[in-house]
């Protein structure tokens, strides 16, 4: 472990890359129109999170942090399993995937 | 006779032919319907004839020198218990009470009987005997309550069933403005009888009779003053109820319910709830000689004022309905004059005989097809006879005529007035005059109704059935015999009631010649009744035209409806519209609503912007809200506004 987290990249790095892939994420949560396009920005989020959950567990030697992550990954797997059902069953429904026509309550 | 009936079955049992008639009456058979609306009020009748005998057979002992019996009491639980005031459920049996009783269940039956014939073919059968039993459960409570507040419900409550059997044809907009009338009327009376009351908690502290009665007993100094007030209060509620003057205005109106409510309610038993109150809070009167002056004075007003009336109205139930005022006020006057078994006896040979009048009165309309106007009858002698000899016992009665029952009341009440000074001398001559008017307008009647040539050939009258002759031959009877008891015999009997007979019984010479006096005033009215409308049947009408103005007058009733109406009722109903309904309701209220209603709708405007149903703007919102806080979280505020010179002061830090 140590070896991949060479002492050369400083700490800011991994915090910047995961400051910039989680506003990827909210940039495509807000401006795709595509439901599925808009969950996979969910997951970038999670996954910039994820990264920065990891960076400052090996920063400061925390178990606690990593364990985090496998918290955060379990949920985004059950998130994938039901928000794909969902987006499925509103494709059957509407024929459409475009989040700006999916805007009634009922489906 | 050892097994007496609690007296609370006395309103139980006609409140039971209430619920069973009024919930289920639609349903029931008519024959049914008829059983328990009769079984009703003669079971209580029975239930009172039952608790009254131990009262009546110490009478007699008494009257033959024996100890007088009094009254029994009966409580069934505390009603309220507030600080110092404490009103129980008391009901109360004593001669008066007893008196009353047998009236209103004993007639009260009768027209019971004669309203199976009279309303047999009304397609509200059963609604009508259900109200008539529940005028008799609240009548019998106001009778039997042994306390003001108790005798209140009772009071309120024949009010309310006057009300209901006044426009019970309240399809006819007259009848239900009619019933609207005497309620209306009677709350300005009830605004009395709740001050009086409060009146008399505040000063004795119990609104039992017994207790105001025995805490004015040790004081027989305690006059005028607050006792004056607070009788004149009970005199106003009396007014309202018996239809005295000022009051008296909704009771010829009342005439537009059916005749035997007319009968029962309106002449024989509820209106005469006013003399019975004050018989019953007699030592109240007796220690404030004012207000009895008053009593007194309103008393003979309103007979003399109320036969003038009578003289001229054209519909038989009107110049019954004025009579009816008139003989009230005798009552009045006997109460007044402190004689109230006088009063309390002409309560009751009233009650037999104007019951016998309204119900001779009905079977007459009965007969010619709905008409109540004196102008078309005529001629009626021959073809309604029964109806026709009951009326005219009831006719000579009512004038006072020996030795029938109103010769004996009447009397007594006049020889009562006349030995109260020269106040009562003239009260005793307005009594005369009214007994002269009273006469001639009752022949008037007789003459119209029965004799001469019928007015309207086209009407073929029939004899009512024997439903409704049976009631009038027994009150007939009554009508005949009730006085022959004798005033010395019946004040005797209520004293223990109504306190010993405050007037001597004076030399026998006196009151025969003031008897002498009644009789010839009463010959005299029949003489002038005769020659008006037997001998020269077109004199009234030339009388009418040579004397205009007093014929108006008295036609249009003096215009006192009118004057109220201008003076009460009009800048009533102008400042209902206008102020009230107009700037109160209108502006304040309506005003209020309206804004609070545009606040809301202008803010709802504004947030729903915010709900569009756009996923993406609701995310934009989530992600600034985010952003917000992250800012608020990153940024080191305090050093920031220290920096510009701003320092925060937090709690504890």
């Amino acid at each position: 472990m140590s070896s991949f987290f060479s002492q050369d990249v400083p700490l800011s790095w991994y915090l910047l890359l995961s400051a910039v892939l989680f506003a990827l994420g909210v940039l495509g949560f807000l401006i795709k129109r595509n439901l599925i396009t808009v969950f996979m920005s969910i997951e970038l989020m999670l996954n910039a999170v994820n990264l920065s959950f990891v960076t400052f567990a090996h920063q400061w030697h925390a178990v606690k942090g990593q364990i985090f992550v496998f918290f955060v990954m379990m949920v985004a797997a059950a998130e994938a399993a039901v928000g794909l059902a969902i987006i499925i069953a509103v494709f059957r429904a509407r024929a459409t995937l475009a989040v700006d026509r999916i805007d009634l309550m009922k489906l | 006779m050892n097994v007496i009936f609690p007296l609370w079955l006395i309103p139980l049992l006609p409140f039971a032919g209430f619920l069973i008639n009024g919930l289920l009456g639609k349903r029931l058979p008519k024959a049914l319907v008829t059983t328990v609306a009769l079984l009703a009020p003669l079971a209580a009748f029975a239930a009172v004839l039952n608790a009254g005998l131990p009262i009546v057979f110490p009478f007699s002992s008494a009257y033959l020198g024996h100890a007088a019996p009094t009254s029994y009491i009966e409580t069934f639980g505390t009603w309220l218990n507030i600080g110092t005031l404490h009103v129980d459920f008391s009901f109360v049996l004593d001669q008066l009470s007893l008196v009353m009783l047998l009236v209103i269940t004993g007639v009260g039956f009768l027209i019971h009987i004669y309203s199976v014939g009279y309303m047999a073919r009304d397609e509200g059968y059963a609604r009508f005997f259900s109200y008539l039993n529940l005028f008799l459960f609240f009548m019998t409570i106001l009778v039997l309550a042994g306390n003001a507040l108790l005798m209140f419900v009772g009071w309120e409550g024949v009010g309310l069933a006057s009300y209901l059997l006044i426009g019970f044809w309240f399809q006819k907009t007259t009848a239900a403005e009619a019933g609207k009338k005497a309620f209306i009327v009677n709350r300005i009376g009830d605004v009395g009888f709740l001050i009086g009351m409060f009146l008399l908690l505040a000063n004795f502290g119990t609104l039992t009779f017994s207790e105001i009665a025995t805490k004015l007993g040790q004081d027989p100094g305690w006059t005028g003053g607050v006792v004056t007030v607070a009788a004149l209060c009970l005199l106003l509620g009396a007014t309202g109820k018996s239809a005295q003057l000022p009051l008296y205005i909704w009771l010829p109106d009342a005439m537009e319910g059916p005749t035997p409510v007319s009968a029962l309610i309106h002449a024989a038993t509820m209106v005469t709830a006013g003399v019975y109150m004050i018989a019953r809070n007699h030592v109240l009167f007796d220690h404030s000689p004012f207000a009895l002056g008053t009593v007194a004075v309103i008393g003979a007003a309103t007979a003399l004022f109320a036969a003038t009336i009578g003289l001229v109205q054209n519909d038989i139930k009107r110049v019954l309905a004025y009579s009816t005022i008139s003989q009230l006020g005798y009552m009045f006057l006997g109460c007044g004059v402190a004689a109230y078994s006088a009063a309390i006896f002409h309560l009751m040979t009233h009650a037999f005989f104007k019951a016998l009048l309204f119900l001779a009165a009905g079977s007459v309309i009965h007969a010619i097809g709905d008409e109540q106007d004196l102008r078309k009858m005529g001629g009626l002698r021959k073809k309604i006879p029964v109806t026709f000899w009951t009326m005219t016992i009831g006719v000579f009665a009512i004038a006072g005529f020996p030795p029938l029952a109103a010769f004996f009341s009447k009397d007594a009440i006049l020889y009562a007035a006349f030995q109260q000074g020269s106040l009562g001398k003239a009260l005793w001559f307005v009594g005369l005059l009214t007994a002269l008017l009273t006469a001639f307008y009752m022949f008037r009647l007789w003459y119209l109704t029965f004799f001469g040539e019928s007015r309207s050939p086209e009407i073929h009258p029939h004899e009512s059935p024997w439903s409704m002759l049976g009631p009038l031959v027994i009150l007939a009877l009554l009508s005949v015999a009730g006085g022959w008891i004798g005033i010395e015999r019946f004040a005797a009997f209520l004293a223990p009631a109504t306190g010993p007979r405050a007037i001597d019984a004076g030399s026998g010479n006196l009151e025969l010649i003031l008897s002498i006096a009644a009789v010839a005033v009463a010959l005299l009215g029949w003489y002038i009744a005769h020659a008006f409308y037997s001998q020269k049947p077109e004199r009234p009408a030339e009388l009418a035209v040579a004397l205009p103005s007093g014929y108006k007058l008295l036609s249009n009733k003096y215009y006192v409806d009118e004057f109220y109406g201008a003076t009460v009722v009009k800048p009533l109903l102008a400042f209902s519209t206008y102020f009230l309904g107009w700037v109160v309701d209108k502006a304040i209220i309506g005003g209020l609503a309206w804004l609070l209603g545009g606040i809301s709708l202008f803010c709802g405007a504004l947030l729903q912007r915010w709900q569009s149903g756009n996923i993406r703007s609701y995310a934009a919102w989530l992600a600034a809200g985010a952003a917000a806080v992250l800012l608020f979280v990153a940024v080191p505020w305090s050093s920031v506004l220290a920096s510009i010179g701003i320092h925060l002061n937090w709690a504890g830090h």
